[in-house]
């Protein structure tokens, strides 16, 4: 059995008189892949920022590596260093370089020397294939290439866990795949325990251990991967996995 | 005799004390934008935190030096606050505390304005990444923020130029008042004078001013694009 990284229980959110999440509760294991599935307004995004502390909840518990997170904002900057997150919209700084951009948090949070993370940071782009535009500005990037630098400068910081909130969702379509390309090998290479939210079914299925589908804010199916897709156990999820196309 | 009016330029040293006053104008107004950029700074950063009380307050000062005439802030400073708080500061110090605390007033909107129109993601990425509430400011924030509040800032310290014409009310030396003991000393001679006069002060202030607003304008049309 491999190490628990996350486990989360019981955990309740609301947006005033609104409930957004109900008793929300799953564990996850070093080197999974869990995918949060769901229509729109499910309350998957909600729940991934609830994992590094963009969110605020009510009432439940995070658990980080067996440790009980307390829901302070010095404790969750401390542990955004060991999360890494990558939005939808395209995030890079626009008043720096790529490297810079990439520098920024292992040199000013980590206190990492700043040479050793150069080093890794031309590593890292030139696994995503962009070593070339290390000095450019994100104004002169594509979507996509944005994207996946804001991927390397994730992982720059050495997380423990990734977490990908819908992060093709406002890509071009030919853009997509290199982005979920890099997603995928991050599993199968690094072993990258890695939680996501998609609306690519195929790129789901591929590549999740685990599915959450989420309606309403509540957890209607926690299945492992290919068994979601295969036999989805609530007429709800057959109803979505059909509605998708898939 | 228009020919012979513009001589009230090289009469005396009437061409180098215009300039003097010149120089009191523009140093007024640049330790002002200094000392009220700086200030404003800090007072925008203040009204983007949460705490509702900091932010009633200063608010609070910002419509008083929004609202109140600066002719009035002038007297206020130069005539009252000496006598009750037994102050004993030059004229031109006065002037310069008054001025700084408009432009930090003013500056602190702009400040607090451009920051909250910093896209939110732009934060909510910093803190994903671990940074601390001041190096999110600091890296990410106020450099985004400079950009956007530029055009605003060259607009303000172009208004606190050209008031610095006000200060011939509490009795300093500036290029206007210079101007006017000029006009009034040569009336005899030289009557056409308060034309040259005025239309050389108008002439300085033009070419400080101009190039400034220009480059606003220019910052903001390239924002728009």
């Amino acid at each position: 059995m491999t190490k628990e990284v996350l486990r989360v229980e019981h955990l309740n959110k609301f947006y005033g008189d609104w409930q957004a999440l109900h008793d929300i509760s799953f564990t996850l294991h070093q080197g999974e892949v869990l995918t949060l599935l769901g229509p729109s307004g499910s309350g998957k995004s909600t729940l991934i920022r609830c994992l590094n502390g963009l969110e605020d909840f009510k009432s439940g518990a995070i658990y980080f590596k067996g440790q009980k997170v307390e829901t302070n904002s010095k404790n969750w900057q401390e542990l955004r260093q060991k999360i890494g997150m990558v939005f939808q919209s395209y995030d890079l700084f626009p008043n720096f370089t790529v490297l810079e951009n990439i520098l920024l948090a292992p040199v000013k949070v980590q206190k990492r020397p700043e040479e050793e993370v150069k080093t890794e940071a031309l590593r890292l782009l030139k696994r995503v294939g962009l070593e070339k535009y290390v000095n450019s500005y994100p104004r002169e990037l594509s979507g996509g290439q944005k994207q996946r630098i804001a991927i390397v400068r994730a992982l720059a910081m050495h997380p423990e866990i990734m977490l990908f909130d819908e992060v093709t969702a406002s890509l071009d379509p030919e853009m997509v795949r290199g982005v979920l390309q890099i997603v995928t090998d991050l599993s199968q290479v690094d072993h990258m325990t890695m939680i996501i939210v998609t609306h690519e079914m195929n790129f789901a299925r591929q590549i999740a251990d685990q599915v959450l589908f989420l309606e309403n804010g509540k957890i209607l199916e926690n299945t492992p991967g290919e068994e979601f897709f295969k036999h989805p156990k609530t007429n709800r999820a057959r109803g979505f996995l059909t509605s998708m196309d898939f | 005799m228009a020919h012979s009016a513009i001589n009230v330029f090289f009469a005396g040293n009437n061409f180098s004390r215009i300039l003097q006053g010149l120089w009191t104008s523009v140093w007024i107004a640049g330790a002002s934008l200094i000392i009220g950029l700086i200030l404003g700074t800090l007072l925008g950063i203040l009204r983007t935190l949460p705490n509702k009380i900091i932010r009633f307050i200063l608010r609070l000062y910002l419509e008083f030096f929004r609202i109140v005439p600066t002719i009035v802030l002038l007297f206020l400073f130069y005539y009252i606050l000496p006598r009750t708080f037994h102050i004993n500061w030059p004229a031109s110090w006065m002037a310069v505390l008054a001025f700084s605390l408009w432009v930090a007033a003013e500056f602190g909107d702009i400040v607090r304005g451009a920051l909250e129109s910093v896209p939110l993601v732009q934060k909510e990425s910093g803190l994903a990444l671990g940074l601390s509430r001041v190096q999110l400011l600091r890296y990410v924030l106020l450099p985004q923020a400079v950009q956007l509040e530029l055009p605003a800032t060259i607009n303000l310290a172009t208004r606190v130029i050209k008031t610095t014409s006000l200060l011939m009310m509490i009795s300093i030396m500036d290029v206007v008042a210079i101007g006017q003991q000029i006009i009034e000393a040569n009336n005899q001679k030289y009557p056409t004078a308060v034309f040259w006069i005025y239309g050389l002060i108008f002439f300085l202030y033009f070419i400080i001013d101009y190039p400034l607003s220009k480059w606003s304008k220019q910052l903001a049309a390239k924002q728009n694009r």
